[in-house]
């Protein structure tokens, strides 16, 4: 199949080979698991469950909040034991509601909903479908968590005719979808079937970067079940992962800048994605585990774990060996899009793909040196961007400039830091600027309000003040009149007597 | 182990750095630098390396009188590469004093005035190189003839030193004229290019670079194979490069066809002169060229079209150096004209329209 031109991205060293080759194992079931409300984008869920109650696994503890948001479920059964502030694995270290649950070694699923086993075309209509998989709380597994449910309703606002599912794998040492690929493809492949026919797609196509050829040969294998499925081989080149760049270069449609894929007709979903779709369709599963990677040099034996969702960092690491001494950095996600973990207590949560231990050698961070303009990071930049000049301005202060060039169609890749001989942190001064881009956008809408507010006040005042100026006018007539009436009442008594 | 950081990622990063990227166009320049010592002997040899030596040296001192570090700044090899492109374009046997002054041209006016690394608008060699050639026409025009290394020709070390140092003058039979110096005499005498072109060596030897001029201009083969290397490498792209030469060539095959009395022929402007050590190693410094590729594109097809406009039409014979300043003072303009389309947006900068309106089907 043709493949289109896609500008940009890098070529990196992956070093996927640490876990590529280690199969997906379990974990037991933690002692205690500490679950987010707010594992996605969007708003975060309700606690539905009081301190002291008992849960089972899969049993809802927080309810899809208002408009984008998704359900969140007990991962292991046990009481909830607090429903407080813990620390979120952001890197801010701020806290989030979160409720606590110790295990009551059971593991002892809830009520589920009934399975769907039927083969297709489902006894289910899409929007049946598409409840389940709210129900479900599945969120996009590749990183981004977006309710998928909110993705698999495009069809009633934009005309959809392509699914496409994103096998990329892009980041440096991830594994997971690949392994989840090779392991569970006829899983993946139900999941995709059931989403294209929630959507009712005419196409599917199936993206994998060049450098699993496994999963590859499993994906095909188990795409012949459906002939409308196309499996796609892409190039190894970062951030082919990106969804807009996977569905312009799989099917050349260019996704316009502020807006979503569906635009151009395309809804794009992770392996792991589909996956989940059909454990919530056919075995009536909520999401509650997912695959994550724990690697890096750091890690004293990288492997490929199903953790249930909560499950603090250290207990992960704990069962993969712990840590080398030798670590320097402990990252959520990949290592170039993820985010430093604020501390070893942080949970696994539903956007976790990896949890790495980096050494020195595999950061490579080097002191920054003066820019000496190669333009690399123009020519790898996949937005079209020209991050040199953005970051010149910014550092002279002059954030709107920045944003007259682009900085906000930014996406967040690195692909420019990583390039940079100077080791310029390119992408984080994008990050700054456009955080502080909205927040005086922010401020600038309240300003407005309060302005608005003013003056509404200021008009209502002046309108009550005429209104007041014009009944004091009108008493002081009625008023002058009445004193003329008593000031003249001779002749008037002298005009009645007459 | 501390895991919190104060940025945001990336957490890895490519090998790539500022001096491993010097390293690599030294090593690409090696091979014709060599070559160039061997033709011009120990005056060469001795000149070269006054030229690198005063180069590191003013930096240095630059760098201390600045408060920055000077170790680290010395060690990524900016000076050391902006001394050697200056040594391959001075006169082989120029006087010492011209290797030091250029070198302070280079770095003092060129980089640091501007405010040091990555910071200067004109590139450092070829600032010093125009401000040598206008204030002492006669040291940067006086040419050596080939006189390799061994051969009967070639001046002893101690007479090289007597060259260098200027205690004795060059004596007349060594010198010669540049190819394109020689044409250029001869047009202003009234000989027809076309003849004067038979006095110049065959082209293969021009290719090769036996030939008089600086060493940069001499073995166009081997900045050829040095150019290549850093494509691969992809230290540097073929925009550039291949617009000057592409540029050059064509107005240069177009002349010659239109007027061949006037006018030389496009393979002795490619290889005579310092043009394919400009279009790889000189036009493409990072600093003083444009960033975005469209904007490489015209910047090289610019000095291109300067070079032969100079070379054909002004009264110096070759003009590759003051095509380079002159582009360079455009780059700031070019950046700002020429940046690539965003993903998502039109060239305006307009979020794309959806072309087909979309079927609704539910």
């Amino acid at each position: 199949m043709m493949l289109f031109q896609v500008r940009g991205g890098v070529k990196l060293s992956y070093r996927k080979e640490l876990s590529s080759e280690s199969p997906i194992v379990r974990m037991p079931t933690p002692k205690r698991v500490c679950i987010p409300l707010q594992q996605h984008v969007g708003s975060p869920a309700e606690p539905v469950v009081e301190v002291g109650q008992w849960v089972g696994k899969g049993q809802l503890i927080g309810r899809a909040g208002r408009g984008i948001s998704a359900n969140v479920h007990a991962s292991i059964s046990g009481t909830v034991i607090a429903v407080e502030d813990r620390v979120a694995p952001h890197p801010s270290g701020l806290t989030q509601l979160t409720v606590v649950i110790e295990s009551d070694g059971a593991d002892r699923w809830a009520e589920l909903p009934q399975p769907i086993t039927a083969d297709f075309p489902l006894p289910a209509t899409p929007k049946e479908l598409n409840d389940r998989v709210a129900a479900a709380g599945i969120v996009g597994l590749g990183g981004a968590a977006f309710p998928s449910a909110v993705k698999l309703d495009m069809r009633y606002k934009y005309s959809i005719d392509t699914l496409v599912i994103n096998g990329a794998e892009c980041e440096p040492y991830i594994t997971c979808d690949d392994r989840l690929m090779r392991e569970s493809a006829a899983e993946i492949v139900d999941g995709v079937r059931i989403m294209a026919y929630a959507l009712a797609v005419e196409h599917i196509i199936i993206a994998i970067e060049a450098n699993k050829p496994k999963a590859v040969k499993a994906m095909r294998e188990a795409a012949k079940a459906d002939s409308s499925i196309r499996l796609v081989t892409v190039p190894t080149r970062f951030p082919m992962g990106s969804a807009q760049h996977l569905l312009l270069a799989v099917t050349g449609r260019e996704t316009p800048a502020d807006k979503r894929t569906a635009e151009v007709g395309a809804v794009v979903h992770n392996v792991a994605t589909a996956r989940a779709v059909s454990m919530a369709i056919r075995r009536g599963e909520p999401l509650v585990s997912r695959v994550v990677t724990v690697s890096g040099l750091g890690v004293r034996e990288p492997a490929n774990v199903e953790v249930p969702l909560g499950t603090s960092v250290e207990d992960l690491l704990t069962f993969c060996g712990g840590l080398h001494p030798v670590p320097t950095l402990l990252i959520g996600g990949g290592p170039m899009m993820g985010a430093p973990l604020p501390s070893v207590h942080a949970p696994v949560v539903k956007g976790s793909s990896g949890v790495l231990a980096l050494t020195a050698s595999e950061t490579n961070e080097g002191p920054e040196s003066p820019c000496i303009r190669c333009g690399k990071c123009v020519t790898a930049c996949p937005a079209g961007l020209v991050p040199v000049e953005m970051a010149q301005l910014i550092r002279r202060g002059d954030l709107q400039g920045a944003k007259a060039i682009g900085s906000q169609d930014c996406i967040a890749c690195g692909s420019c830091s990583f390039i940079c001989p100077s080791h310029i942190p390119l992408a984080h001064y994008f990050s700054f600027a456009n955080g502080k881009l909205s927040a005086l956008d922010r401020d600038a809408r309240q300003q407005d309000r309060i302005r608005s507010l003013v003056q509404a006040r200021n008009e209502r005042t002046a309108r009550e003040a005429e209104i007041k100026k014009a009944a004091a006018a009108a008493r002081k007539a009625a008023k002058a009149a009445a004193a003329k009436a008593t000031a003249e009442p001779p002749t008037q008594l002298l005009e009645e007597s007459t | 182990m501390s895991t919190l950081v104060n940025r945001a990622g990336p957490f890895t990063h490519t090998a790539t750095t500022v001096s491993s990227t010097m390293v690599w166009v030294m090593v690409a320049l090696l091979p014709a630098t060599a070559y160039g010592l061997w033709l011009f002997g120990w005056p060469a040899v001795i000149l070269f390396f006054i030229t690198l030596g005063s180069a590191l040296a003013i930096e240095a001192i630059m760098l201390a009188l600045l408060g920055q570090p000077v170790g680290a700044r010395l060690m990524d090899g900016t000076a050391l590469l902006t001394g050697w492109l200056l040594a391959l374009s001075l006169p082989p046997w120029a006087p010492w004093w011209i290797g030091v002054l250029g070198s302070f041209c280079a770095i003092v006016i060129g980089k640091h005035l501007f405010g040091g690394l990555g910071q200067n608008l004109f590139n450092p060699a070829m600032v010093a190189r125009v401000v040598l050639l206008i204030s002492f026409p006669l040291q940067m025009t006086l040419w050596a003839a080939p006189a390799p290394l061994g051969s009967e020709a070639a001046p002893s070390f101690m007479q090289s030193v007597a060259y260098i140092s200027g205690q004795t003058p060059v004596p007349e039979h060594m010198s010669a004229a540049t190819s394109l110096g020689l044409l250029k005499t001869e047009v202003s005498r009234g000989i027809s290019v076309e003849k004067s072109t038979e006095k110049l060596p065959p082209l293969f030897q021009m290719a090769t670079g036996k030939e008089s001029g600086s060493m940069g201009e001499s073995a166009a083969v081997l900045l050829l194979a040095g150019g290549l290397l850093l494509m691969v490498l992809r230290i540097i792209s073929w925009h550039i490069p291949v617009a000057l030469l592409g540029t050059l060539g064509a107005l240069a095959a177009l002349s010659h066809a239109l007027d061949p009395s006037r006018f030389a022929s496009m393979p002795i402007h490619l290889l005579a002169g310092a043009s394919v050590l400009g279009a790889f190693f000189i036009a493409t410094d990072y600093v003083t060229s444009p960033v975005s590729r469209s904007g490489q594109l015209l910047f090289g097809a610019g000095i291109g079209a300067l070079t032969w406009v100079i070379r054909s039409l002004g009264s110096y014979p070759e003009g590759l150096a003051f095509a380079v300043v002159l582009m360079n003072a455009l780059v700031p303009l070019i950046d700002r004209g020429f940046r690539p389309r965003v993903f998502g947006r039109s060239w305006r900068g307009k979020s794309l329209e959806v072309k087909s309106q979309p079927r609704i089907h539910i």
